[in-house]
């Protein structure tokens, strides 16, 4: 791979901080190439808070996928109504106003994070199944996002003239639409595609509706990123050497050109994953993605805001694990872009 | 610049026009009867033929288009009474006109985007601009570990913490509600203050980091060397050169945020539960009120193009190389 990386960064003092220092006794034995890769990952092992970020985010995935088994631990399940089910009538744990019993909206040894007020839904329960439906969910659509952005950016940018001009309109077109008034208003059309309307709709078509809404209205930035990269590298040096050379496009694309998109690529991939989240949370917030009782985070918050002035408490644990997944997002996406180009700076 | 003004008006509509048309089609066409979506459970036929004739779904596409479209320059008549030039048909859930039902709500939303701008700009640019300055003190420091934290709050977290802090366990200030602010200014600025800043909380904490990282990046450029090299004072050199340039990557951002904004604005109504267009969009979706849903979603586009139309031309103002491409 002739990759414009390996050459500016040999020559940076960044890249001579982020090695170990060579042993000067073994001279010339020492003197190993890295890849581009090897450089990046070395970066990002150095910046602590890049790695301590890394380390949540990762927890927080293997937390949502091991959902049901944490929940075997508390023993609860975010679908049963403890407050009203007859079956824990020997425990009460809301008040006759509905109001969970005890401090911090109810937190006890059955109900480690409390209770929903009026229903007595386990929040522990309902959080981590919630956490596990936004995140698999955005990861889905973020990677669908991803792809159509690049092949639209690298279609456009590589072409050039008349195609990318149409590719950019259109590109335009969809930027111009307003986001979230066209998320909420295209959920039940989406939704009327696939499900008699008068019927109550499956969770299942639901989700399917919203993944649809947010692959449709979110891959413009992807696409602007990598048609930019792409319009930029096209005029390389190495680029024109394997035109010279015979390389046909597709090599040209898939040799020369992709592997120098992969970092902006990267770099959207960590901004978008969060994003991608808060918009399913959005849409259930508003009352048009997921409905109860399927455990969704942006549910949780829809619930909170309604229990504001009698329970805040409520909003507690789905609110505070909200804000440090998304600050650790941020900031190993600002690490991940650092470690792949040290001169960017903060 | 007139001509760039032109250019930018004529090119608005024409987006404007593809969307209309794109919604339009995208609710009309879709597979389902539209008609029985409208009607829900209790369906009656004597009712699903009422909303067939009030959406005009037993005309051809092409005729119920042009009506549609027509109807928006010219008005157009309905069995229930004349609808005057922004006709955008009438809601058959609430039997109102779509036009003066937007119209109501809309001083809200506009109050919510407009007051929430001009607060982030300022705040969240001029703190970027002071950290930069300051850059390395605890003043930088502060400013940029508050905006990184703040930016990850959610506006529908906030609120609900700020409402308890502020209204719920205090008394300090009362529930947020919306007077128009001819009726009574004061009451206007007293009930839209929290939503206002809440909503303005998030974006400022984003806007600071990129000023911040912006102004930095402008001061490593060569002119601003050569300025400081000639004896320039640093004050002088920092807001008569720098900050010209590093407003301009914030305005193009800022032009990209615009749907964001308009966004959060319903957010904020959603979370505070006040009534503006967030609200009514979410009304007309679950109701699956057509009429009702794509005025909004028109109205949206439109409002969201003309702010585009006003920051083209701050950004022209700004950058004279916009204008001459």
């Amino acid at each position: 791979m002739t990759s414009p990386i390996d050459i500016e960064d040999g020559g940076t003092s960044a890249v001579a901080e982020g090695e170990p220092a060579p042993p000067a006794k073994s001279g010339a034995d020492s003197l190993e190439g890295r890849s581009p890769g090897q450089l990046m990952w070395i970066r990002f092992k150095r910046d602590r808070t890049g790695v301590v970020c890394a380390v949540i985010v990762i927890a927080y995935f293997v937390i949502s996928l091991a959902a049901p088994l944490l929940t075997k631990l508390s023993g609860t399940n975010p679908y049963t109504l403890y407050g009203q089910d007859p079956t824990y009538a020997d425990k009460p744990i809301l008040d006759e106003f509905g109001l969970p019993l005890g401090y911090l909206g109810g937190v006890s040894g059955d109900h480690w994070f409390g209770v929903e007020p009026q229903y007595g839904r386990d929040l522990y329960a309902m959080l981590l199944y919630g956490m596990r439906t936004s995140l698999f969910m955005a990861l889905g659509i973020t990677v669908l996002v991803m792809v159509t952005g690049i092949v639209i950016g690298l279609i456009g940018g590589y072409f050039g003239g008349r195609t990318d001009y149409w590719l950019g309109r259109v590109t335009d077109f969809f930027l111009s639409f307003p986001q979230q008034l066209f998320f909420i208003a295209f959920m039940p059309v989406v939704t009327s595609f696939f499900v008699d309307p008068r019927e109550e709709t499956p969770t299942y078509f639901r989700a399917l509706a919203i993944l649809i809404v947010l692959w449709l209205l979110g891959w413009m930035g992807m696409a602007r990123i990598v048609r930019s990269t792409v319009l930029s590298l096209r005029e390389r040096e190495f680029v024109e050497a394997a035109r010279v050379s015979g390389a046909s496009p597709w090599r040209i694309v898939s040799k020369e050109i992709l592997p120098n998109v992969v970092t902006p690529i990267l770099v959207q991939f960590t901004y978008q994953l969060p994003s991608t989240i808060l918009s399913i949370a959005f849409l259930s917030f508003a009352g048009v993605g997921f409905v109860e009782p399927t455990p969704d985070w942006g549910r949780l918050f829809a619930a909170g805001a309604q229990y504001a002035e009698q329970d805040p408490a409520f909003m507690f644990f789905p609110g505070v694990a909200l804000v440090i997944f998304v600050l650790c997002f941020n900031l190993l996406g600002d690490s991940v872009r650092d470690a792949f180009d040290p001169k960017s700076g903060r | 610049m007139i001509q760039f003004i032109v250019r930018r008006t004529v090119g608005a509509a024409v987006t404007l026009f593809l969307i209309g048309a794109a919604t339009f089609f995208l609710f009309v066409a879709a597979p389902s009867d539209y008609a029985s979506l409208a009607c829900g459970k209790d369906c009656t036929p004597a009712r699903l033929a009422d909303i067939r004739e009030a959406l005009g779904l037993n005309l051809p596409l092409a005729q119920q288009f042009w009506d549609f479209m027509s109807g928006i320059v010219m008005g157009r008549d309905f069995p229930t009474g004349h609808c005057s030039a922004p006709c955008l048909g009438v809601s058959f859930y609430s039997g109102d006109m779509v036009w003066s039902t937007i119209m109501d709500r809309f001083p809200l939303t506009a109050t919510l985007t407009v007051g929430g701008a001009a607060v982030f700009l300022i705040v969240g640019v001029g703190a970027g601009m002071i950290a930069a300055y300051r850059r390395g003190t605890y003043i930088d420091k502060v400013a940029t570990g508050a905006s990184m934290v703040l930016s990850s709050f959610q506006i529908y977290f906030l609120g609900p913490i700020v409402l308890t802090v502020l209204v719920y366990s205090t008394g300090w200030m009362e529930d947020p509600k919306y007077v128009p602010i001819t009726q009574d200014p004061v009451g206007w600025f007293v009930g839209m203050s929290i939503p206002v800043c809440v909503m303005a909380t998030i974006f400022t904490a984003q806007y600071t980091r990129m000023a911040r990282s912006s102004m930095i990046e402008q001061l490593a450029e060569d002119s601003i060397r050569t300025a400081k090299a000639k004896g320039m004072s640093r004050r002088y050199v920092f807001f008569r050169y720098a900050w010209r340039g590093s407003l301009i990557p914030i305005v193009t951002v800022f032009s990209i945020d615009l749907s964001a904004l308009l966004g959060g604005a319903v957010v904020t109504e959603l979370t505070f539960s006040l009534q503006g267009i967030g609200r009514l969009a979410v009304d007309g979706a679950v109701n699956k009120d057509l009429p009702l849903t794509m005025g909004v979603m028109l109205f949206g586009a439109f409002f969201i193009l003309v702010i585009n139309i006003f920051t083209d031309i701050t950004y022209a103002w700004i950058d004279p190389r916009i204008r001459l491409s």
